[in-house]
């Protein structure tokens, strides 16, 4: 039985590994020189190479785009997770006047498409002079973060026992102090899942970022990836390594923070 | 007691204000202004800015292009997201019995949802290469150009959302199937019920309500679906792939027709919101009925 069971195990680990060979094709693309690519027989018998990451570094605009997207995905997680850690609270638990058609708008924030309101804000960011900025993606990337942020925090606040609450209350501290003192540590788990969720949003996000942005001073990952450059051919081994690099931070959260992205995943799904 | 409370309505104002100020200029704003905007024609590299009231609305019912959009987002709407069900529920019911391993194929899951779409793109870009990819060889050699056929290039763009997104539908309904306390198996054992008849009356009457919420999220999500048809097909060949999305990103910002394409826009948005109040509507009947 024990061994039947072992032999089920590895098949479904098989199985998902294999679904995941597009990715695996990928990399190992990513390592096999120029020459090898026209055909399968030879790119797998093509001993590794490391030029393609040497050109993607060297001589393209991964390396600008690596370093917009690490600054946008990180200040649209700050500003999401500043802006909506109180409000959440706020909804959670404070009385909040029309309390349960603010939550329905925010979960109709989650839903409205992008392409719905990319005009709008194209103008806006055109008026403030912000087109080509980080800024410009920070304020547009917060308008699907903290919709996300206040929905998931809420449900995290209501999970802290109202009894402690309650108990620091009587120990004379304020609501704010509570907040601060109380709550925030206790919350610090699902703060750490819906950051990752934004990061991850962010650092994926293609249609803004493809829409506001110009010159190499802001174009993120997915845009440089999209646009990237072929004179005569198509190049497919730096494509394939600038995608390696554009995969990394995703890749390190899977790897290093499963438990807390898992939890940002379901936590709205699984609650009642 | 009213004092505090009072208080604590004061400070939940506090709290929730800059939050809201925020969603109202990134998000209520401009959904409200595009509405005036898809009223007017305007089209900034002619300096053409005039109100047309409902004109575009008018073309568009007239479109051909439009009613095409429309039946390919449909279409791709709902086959992807009937695969990445049934896929993701089997991924998840194989992995109910999962003893070793769990940690590693939930990372492989996770791969392909956390990767940036575009990367997605441009790995099946690679695999569907006519001469050199991966999938042509593992056909014996075929020449096919996945993307270039009209008739294979929608089928090749779901492949590639069913990829990405399947894991999604599987990590939900696995989080949910391992909440399911052992003893209502042993109960179902001991009554008899054989394998298949547990699945069908004891998982999945538990996972309703969490695949509805997936379908829910999968289905909004492959209505708005912008990135893999940007970069893999462009909404060609001959608008095969050409979404509503993709219709209205064209009419903006490759034929600047601010207007115009805040309208398709706007019927995006109102299809979303329709589809998603069907949903929430039956996620509240399946409550009442629950209870």
């Amino acid at each position: 039985m024990s061994g039947r069971g072992a032999v089920r195990d590895a098949v479904v680990l098989a199985a998902l590994a294999l679904w995941a060979v597009p990715f695996f094709w990928q990399a190992l693309t990513s390592v096999k020189p120029d020459t090898a690519l026209p055909a399968v027989e030879r790119l797998l018998a093509a001993p590794p190479t490391l030029d393609h990451y040497r050109a993607v570094i060297q001589r393209s605009v991964m390396p600008a785009a690596l370093a917009n997207s690490l600054g946008v995905a990180a200040l649209t997680t700050l500003g999401a997770l500043g802006l909506g850690a109180p409000g959440a609270y706020a909804l959670a638990r404070l009385p909040v006047p029309g309390k349960r058609a603010l939550l329905l708008s925010v979960v109709a924030c989650t839903a409205f498409p992008q392409v719905t309101i990319v005009g709008p804000l194209f103008v806006l960011l055109r008026a403030l002079d912000l087109r080509d900025t980080w800024a410009a993606l920070v304020l547009a990337d917060t308008s699907f973060a903290l919709p996300l942020v206040l929905w998931l925090l809420a449900g995290f606040v209501r999970e802290v026992p109202v009894a402690m609450e309650e108990a620091a209350q009587i120990d004379g501290a304020s609501r704010l102090a509570t907040l601060g003192r109380v709550v925030l540590p206790l919350m610090a788990p699902g703060i750490a899942s819906a950051g990752l969720l934004v990061f991850l949003m962010s650092w994926n996000e293609l249609l803004f970022a493809y829409t506001f942005t110009a010159t190499e001073a802001s174009r993120t990952v997915p845009v440089a990836l999209a646009l990237f450059p072929g004179v005569y051919e198509v190049p497919w081994g730096d494509i394939a390594a600038a995608s390696m690099l554009a995969s990394l931070p995703p890749i390190l959260i899977v790897a290093g923070l499963q438990r807390w992205l898992v939890r940002g995943l379901t936590a709205g799904a699984l609650r009642d | 007691m009213t004092a505090r409370r009072l208080d604590d309505a004061r400070v939940g104002r506090l709290l929730l204000a800059p939050a809201l100020v925020a969603l109202a200029v990134l998000a209520a704003w401009p959904g409200l202004w595009v509405l005036w905007l898809s009223l007017q024609r305007r089209i900034p590299v002619f300096g053409i800015e005039r109100f047309v009231g409902p004109a575009h609305y008018a073309f568009l019912a007239a479109d051909p292009r439009f009613w095409n959009a429309l039946q390919v987002t449909l279409i791709f709407t709902f086959v992807s997201v009937a695969l990445e069900f049934l896929l993701g529920l089997g991924v998840a019911l194989a992995l109910q019995g999962q003893r070793r391993g769990r940690r590693l194929a939930v990372a492989l899951l996770l791969l392909p949802w956390a990767l940036p779409s575009v990367v997605t793109g441009r790995m099946f870009e690679w695999l569907y290469h006519p001469s050199a990819g991966l999938l042509n060889v593992v056909l014996g050699g075929e020449a096919i150009n996945w993307l270039g056929e009209p008739a294979l290039a929608l089928p090749a763009l779901i492949v590639a959302d069913v990829w990405r997104t399947m894991p999604f539908v599987a990590l939900l309904c696995y989080a949910r199937v391992l909440t399911i306390p052992s003893e209502i198996y042993e109960a179902a054992r001991v009554d008899g019920a054989g394998a298949l008849a547990t699945v069908r009356d004891v998982t999945l009457p538990l996972l309703r309500r969490v695949l509805l919420i997936a379908l829910l999220f999968r289905t909004l999500d492959a209505l708005r679906a912008f990135d893999l048809m940007f970069v893999l097909t462009g909404g060609g060949p001959a608008n095969t792939t050409e979404t509503l999305t993709v219709y209205a990103y064209r009419s903006l910002f490759q034929t600047l027709q601010l207007g115009f394409g805040a309208a398709i826009g706007v019927v995006v948005g109102a299809l979303v919101m329709f589809v998603a109040w069907g949903y929430l509507r039956a996620m509240a009947h399946e409550e009442e009925a629950a209870a």
